[in-house]
């Protein structure tokens, strides 16, 4: 059917054919500048979003320079903004869900990648991804109503055990960074174990076979082989999580205690720089106080492209030595 | 031979880590569970019908969240959607230069913005000049987010599509746009659909960037130009609240929710399963 | 068919009800909510066709919203200073009027396991916890008030707003006047630096956070403490006595006020002279820009305000608010035809 078409078309006269052909191109035309205009569209996008948060937190950028990320103060009546009790929080709340969520994480995504059977492994792989989708809100929800509560009956043996510490010192109330580094560690326990299991299942056969047939347990060829095979990727999906853990809004704001205070122990209430944002961005009158808020989502954004450039070249480098 | 010692480790090892993975399992049932226990009962004729009433009074409900959430995401679908898939196609089908490692890099940056970032750019670009919030703001912040996602998967299920086909299509005289707006794209059409189905599933739940662009409204909110109510930022504001009756719209709502995202995610992941095996 | 379905049904859910209805947009305060929801919700179902949607974000919020020009009015539990005042005039070419609308009272909500009974607060015990210095139940600036009521050693949880309020402001207005301390060391305003405690945003966040938790303390409207069962303690006013929060602590805290009350209603009533009166109580205003460009919302505005100088005042006492002294409303009265 379709040869015919052809002969017939390009048995037409050369008018015809060049009013036809022209058609053609300005077909592909219109296509290549259609899509064209929205590859662009994207890059007019977030420069602008950049040069909006550039624009908006000149007052405090230009107030504060950068002692602005060194100061502790946040007092909105004399005008003195700091960002630091809140990039602390932020660090702290993002490392102890690491703390937490990396070893369970790794741990779960060896058992799915190299010892459990395939079928449970793809089934159960499937049900922790599931658990990426949760709205962040939902697990605040949780974490007021279940977590904090078990927290609060958890806290006299974890002060039992870890009291000795300067980071589980003083009273409990419940919100604190404890409860939002356990919450966030759950949020980002899906990330890890999805990442790293790729990326472990993409490490050769060929290197757990070696090991195996030179007499090692599966998991001593699992630990001492395959592991620092995919070491980077592994590394690179915490960096991922890290991330996402930064940026991490609703459930901590609803478990943290928005006290901006820098406190050694995780039982002390404490403030994330996504969580001031959500609270005070819509109320803060002053525009000194505004910016402030803007140059800290700044901040926040700056911090988050560098771990996930990081991330992306160490989960690209693996899986591309694993397939060569 | 092995020593009792390594077989030990090894079963020990096995089973923590099972363990583990185990844990992590458990902890998707245990929110289903609680939500389906907390939500469940929650659930009332009320709830999906009837306006949130006066603060203290019981009986109301969040239908208006429920029609709000609905037009905010068909509003990002219609603004993150196009811009991504068509973006998609330019980097799979037209691109190769510079100029698309580019567009690559700054579809990742936009990835990396953290959603309360988002919101602060919506208000500042249409709340502030508009001098009123809305669900324009809202579903553009939503939007935005979408972008990113919608493009990586257009690109992915587009290149994946064996070039044989395309060959196929130009050596039959298509053109390259004929090629790839009738070939191509069909033949990768379930993986991008299913794709943007996730999307909006995890724009679905999203809060943060709602919370200075759409606000919210105890009524219905008639077009784009207004304030909207919506579920997630329903679910946050009932539950930080003292009321008990707040607090169990709160649970029917987040049950709501998650049966929406986690029902849209299974299908999509189920559906996107069987077509990879059947190819 | 279905592509056609599948096009129209999205845009036409996206028009939902492109009615004749008038939609004015409000924020702020989170102090007078419970009254406001009551009574937009009355007044919408006098006029029909006017909905009003008020969102609680907080005082501060109701001032920067107004001032954006995002909102239609605001409210506040706090004034707006006159450097507030002219950010306002300057932005939107205009002035800004204040409207009290009803009168209540910030109480110190309590969860303290085992202790039903109410607790008496002076100003001195009151100013030591939100200080920091106060930090066990069983502190004796607490039991010397409180013979007779068994208090442990528990450490006291702080709890106050996370965001600029109104409530905060009257709060640490009371604070100010009766420590010199806290004046000096914190101040007052909407939004200070707490010494201690946890923010929770809103006047429902605190009090859902006394609720969930054990053995804090926080400062809540009235209303909220009443509505969800939670106990709030008395507290002693300048004439020495221990008054609980009511209608008539309120009223009697005005009524010393009233006599001098300023033309553009801005006045602060805690610590109020009179043995009945509560210390902590205060008026709440509408922030109403005083030209509207729009005649419908003109009218609509100016009509609430009527309303709620009128019928709306019958409404107050059965949710704890107290309502305006007569002379205040006559004079607001007449400040109504300030909207041009």
């Amino acid at each position: 059917m379709s040869t015919s078409a052809i002969s017939v078309e390009r048995a037409r006269p050369k008018g015809g054919a060049r009013t036809f052909l022209s058609r053609l191109k300005s077909g592909d035309e219109i296509a290549f500048l259609v899509t064209l205009a929205c590859a662009v569209s994207i890059l007019l996008v977030t420069s602008l979003l950049v040069f909006e948060l550039f624009q908006n937190s000149a007052l405090s950028r230009h107030k504060f320079g950068w002692a602005f990320l060194f100061t502790k103060t946040w007092d909105p009546v004399a005008g003195n903004f700091g960002a630091l009790p809140y990039i602390y929080g932020t660090l702290v709340t993002s490392g102890l869900a690491l703390l937490i969520g990396v070893p369970l994480g790794v741990g779960a995504a060896i058992f799915l990648a190299e010892l459990a059977p395939p079928r449970i492994s793809d089934a159960l792989t499937f049900l922790i991804e599931l658990l990426a989708a949760v709205p962040s809100v939902i697990f605040g929800l949780l974490g007021i109503f279940v977590m904090i509560p078990i927290l609060r009956s958890a806290e006299p043996g974890i002060r039992a055990v870890f009291g000795f510490t300067p980071f589980f010192q003083g009273p409990f109330y419940g919100q604190s960074l404890l409860a939002a580094g356990v919450v966030v560690s759950i949020m980002i326990i899906p990330f890890i174990v999805s990442i790293s299991r790729e990326v472990l299942l993409a490490v050769p056969q060929d290197q757990r076979e070696a090991a195996l047939a030179l007499g090692a347990t599966k998991w001593e060829s699992t630990w001492d082989i395959v592991v620092p095979f995919a070491k980077k990727g592994i590394l690179g999906s915490i960096f991922l999580s890290l991330a996402r853990a930064l940026g991490e809004t609703m459930a901590v704001t609803m478990v943290v205690g928005n006290d901006p205070k820098i406190n050694t122990s995780l039982f002390a209430p404490g403030y994330s720089i996504a969580a001031v944002i959500a609270n005070e961005f819509s109320e803060a009158t002053d525009d000194l106080h505004v910016s402030a808020l803007i140059e800290m989502g700044l901040v926040l954004f700056a911090l988050t492209i560098i771990i996930n450039a990081v991330a992306r070249i160490m989960i690209l480098t693996t899986t591309q030595k694993g397939s060569s | 031979m092995l020593s009792m010692r390594r077989k030990i480790v090894n079963a020990v090892m096995l089973t923590l880590t099972g363990l583990f993975a185990f844990f992590a399992v458990s902890i998707l049932f245990f929110v289903l569970g609680y939500l389906l226990w907390n939500g469940g009962t929650s659930l009332s004729w009320n709830f999906f019908t009837k306006l949130p009433t006066p603060v203290g009074e019981t009986g109301g409900g969040m239908a208006n969240a429920i029609v709000g959430s609905a037009k905010l995401l068909l509003l990002a679908t219609c603004i993150g959607v196009p811009i991504g898939f068509l973006g998609g196609v330019y980097l799979s089908e037209f691109g190769g230069s510079a100029f698309s490692s580019l567009v690559r890099y700054t579809t990742d940056l936009l990835n990396g913005v953290p959603s309360i970032v988002m919101g602060i750019f919506a208000f500042t670009v249409i709340v502030l000049p508009q001098k009123h919030f809305s669900t324009l703001a809202g579903g553009l912040a939503l939007g935005v987010m979408m972008i990113p996602i919608s493009l990586r998967s257009t690109e992915d299920f587009l290149k994946a599509v064996p070039l044989a086909l395309r060959e196929g299509a130009m050596a039959l005289g298509a053109s390259k746009s004929r090629a790839i707006f009738t070939v191509v794209i069909p033949a990768a059409i379930n993986g991008i659909i299913t794709g943007t189905m996730l999307n909006v599933a995890r724009v679905a739940g999203e809060t943060a960037p709602l919370l200075f662009t759409s606000l919210g409204n105890r009524y219905w909110s008639h077009g784009l130009d207004q304030p909207t109510a919506s579920l997630p930022v329903m679910i946050f504001d009932y539950a930080r609240a003292p009321y008990d009756d707040w607090h169990k719209q709160a649970w029917a709502a987040a049950f709501v929710l998650l049966s929406l995202v986690l029902a849209i995610n299974v299908f999509a992941r189920i559906v996107l399963g069987k077509k990879a095996q059947a190819r | 068919m279905k592509r056609v379905i599948g096009f129209v049904l999205p845009l036409a859910l996206l028009a939902v009800g492109a009615s004749g209805e008038t939609l004015i947009n409000a924020a702020g305060a989170t102090f007078p909510y419970p009254m406001y929801s009551k009574w937009f919700d009355e007044f919408h179902k006098k006029y029909p066709d006017v909905q009003i949607n008020y969102q609680s974000i907080g005082s501060g919020g109701g001032i920067k919203q107004v001032t954006e020009g995002t909102v239609d009015f605001g409210a506040a539990d706090v004034p707006m200073t006159p450097e507030l005042m002219k950010t306002f005039t300057e932005k939107r070419k205009c002035n800004i009027l204040h409207f009290p609308t009803v009168m209540g009272a910030d109480v110190l909500s309590y969860n303290v396991p085992g202790v039903t009974q109410e607790l008496n607060f002076t100003p001195e015990a009151i100013a030591g916890i939100f200080l920091g210095k106060i930090t066990k139940w069983n502190d004796p600036a607490l039991t010397q008030a409180n013979p007779g009521v068994k208090l442990t050693g528990n450490p006291i949880v702080v709890i106050h707003r996370a965001e600029a309020s109104g409530t905060t402001y009257i709060f640490v207005d009371f604070l100010s006047k009766i420590s010199k301390e806290w004046e000096t060391k914190v101040g007052r305003a909407a939004s200070v630096q707490w010494p201690v405690g946890l923010g929770s945003k809103g006047n429902e966040g605190v009090a859902g956070q006394i609720k969930q938790t054990p053995y804090s303390i926080g400062y809540i409207e009235l209303i909220y403490a009443v509505q969800n069962n939670m106990s709030y303690g008395k507290v002693k006013n300048p004439a020495g006595v221990f008054v609980k929060a009511s209608l008539a602590g309120v009223s009697a805290a005005a009524a010393g006020a009233i006599k001098e009350i300023p033309d553009d209603f801005r006045v602060s009533i805690t610590n109020a002279p009179g043995k009945d009166s509560y210390p902590i109580s205060s008026f709440t205003w509408l922030l109403v820009p005083d030209k509207i460009a729009d005649p419908t919302k003109k009218k609509a505005i100016t009509e609430l305000l009527k309303w709620v100088l009128s019928d709306g005042q019958n409404m107050t006492e059965v949710l704890s608010y107290a309502r305006l002294p007569k002379a205040v409303v006559a004079k607001e009265q007449k400040a109504i035809s300030k909207i041009q």
